[in-house]
């Protein structure tokens, strides 16, 4: 078996705020992430397909499925929108990096067999860094 | 524990499979079928596995991983054309995973005495695309 991972990144603007809570328990909370305009990261996602290596290519996967599925999947919806006000994963959902983390990997486990119809590859891990020193990993996560 | 050490190769390849005509070649690997081949900067990280001596205070010394690295690996594939110039690439395709699969058989014989072990091979083609490898009982 490989692991296979490959980077994408995207920009997205996002706001912390939990609609349970009052203005003060959120700015308490979430402190400057609380900040009403939202502000923005440049997230950089790891996606990782575990698998063996294929005789005839000599690949674990062909490498544009997987960018395919990504663009579609991830780069489309996220890239250069604001995560509470354009997706309507976040309507109810704090974008958080860890929910977007899970968000991310439920999309693309959705549509996994149809990109990858055989049992190979399978769809590991999700890493995803919201900043060079903020980084979050989600691992075949049940929700598909 | 395990400890990596980073080493680096720049080569040339072609990604085609002489079983298979030009065109299904380039249906399979796009632009990587050119027959002239292209170059990667390729980062190899091999991480090896094991307790620190109780003497010497290290997993291995990396010194000696680092020849070992050098002799097996870097001598054979730098600035080489691998499908041309680098067994077993005349006959397996030098995709970056059957890369990180060759350097681990060039590397294991070697590696395991004294206690310690190879953990993983990750071999990066560019910065966004590597592999890891953990051996065939993996």
């Amino acid at each position: 078996m490989i692991r296979v991972t490959r980077k994408y990144r995207f920009s997205a603007s996002h706001r912390l705020h939990a609609a349970g809570l009052s203005a003060s328990e959120n700015a308490e909370l979430y402190g400057k992430c609380n900040n009403p305009y939202g502000h923005g990261h440049n997230y950089e996602i790891e996606v990782s397909a575990r698998g063996p290596v294929e005789g005839r290519s000599g690949r674990v996967l062909d490498p544009r499925i997987l960018d395919g599925l990504v663009e579609e999947q991830v780069l489309q919806p996220f890239d250069c929108k604001n995560l509470n006000l354009d997706s309507t994963a976040f309507e109810d959902v704090v974008p958080t990096t860890e929910n977007l983390a899970r968000e991310i990997y439920r999309r693309l486990a959705v549509k996994w067999t149809s990109a990858f119809p055989g049992p190979w590859p399978v769809l590991e891990k999700v890493r995803i860094a919201e900043t060079p020193r903020n980084i979050f990993e989600v691992k075949e996560y049940g929700e598909t | 524990m395990l400890i990596t050490k980073r080493v680096e190769f720049s080569a040339s390849h072609v990604c085609r499979n002489p079983l298979l005509s030009d065109q299904e070649n380039e249906e399979l690997f796009g632009a990587a079928a050119n027959p002239h081949g292209h170059g990667h900067n390729y980062v190899v990280d091999v991480t090896v596995e094991g307790d620190p001596d109780p003497v010497t205070g290290m997993v291995m010394d990396l010194k000696q991983l680092k020849e070992l690295v050098n002799r097996e690996v870097i001598q054979a594939y730098d600035h080489r054309f691998l499908n041309r110039e680098v067994e077993p690439f005349d006959r397996v395709v030098p995709t970056v995973e059957n890369i990180a699969i060759d350097i681990w058989n060039r590397l294991a014989p070697h590696l395991g005495q004294k206690g310690s072990r190879l953990e993983s091979i990750r071999v990066y083609e560019t910065p966004d695309l590597f592999v890891d490898y953990f051996g065939e009982a993996a």
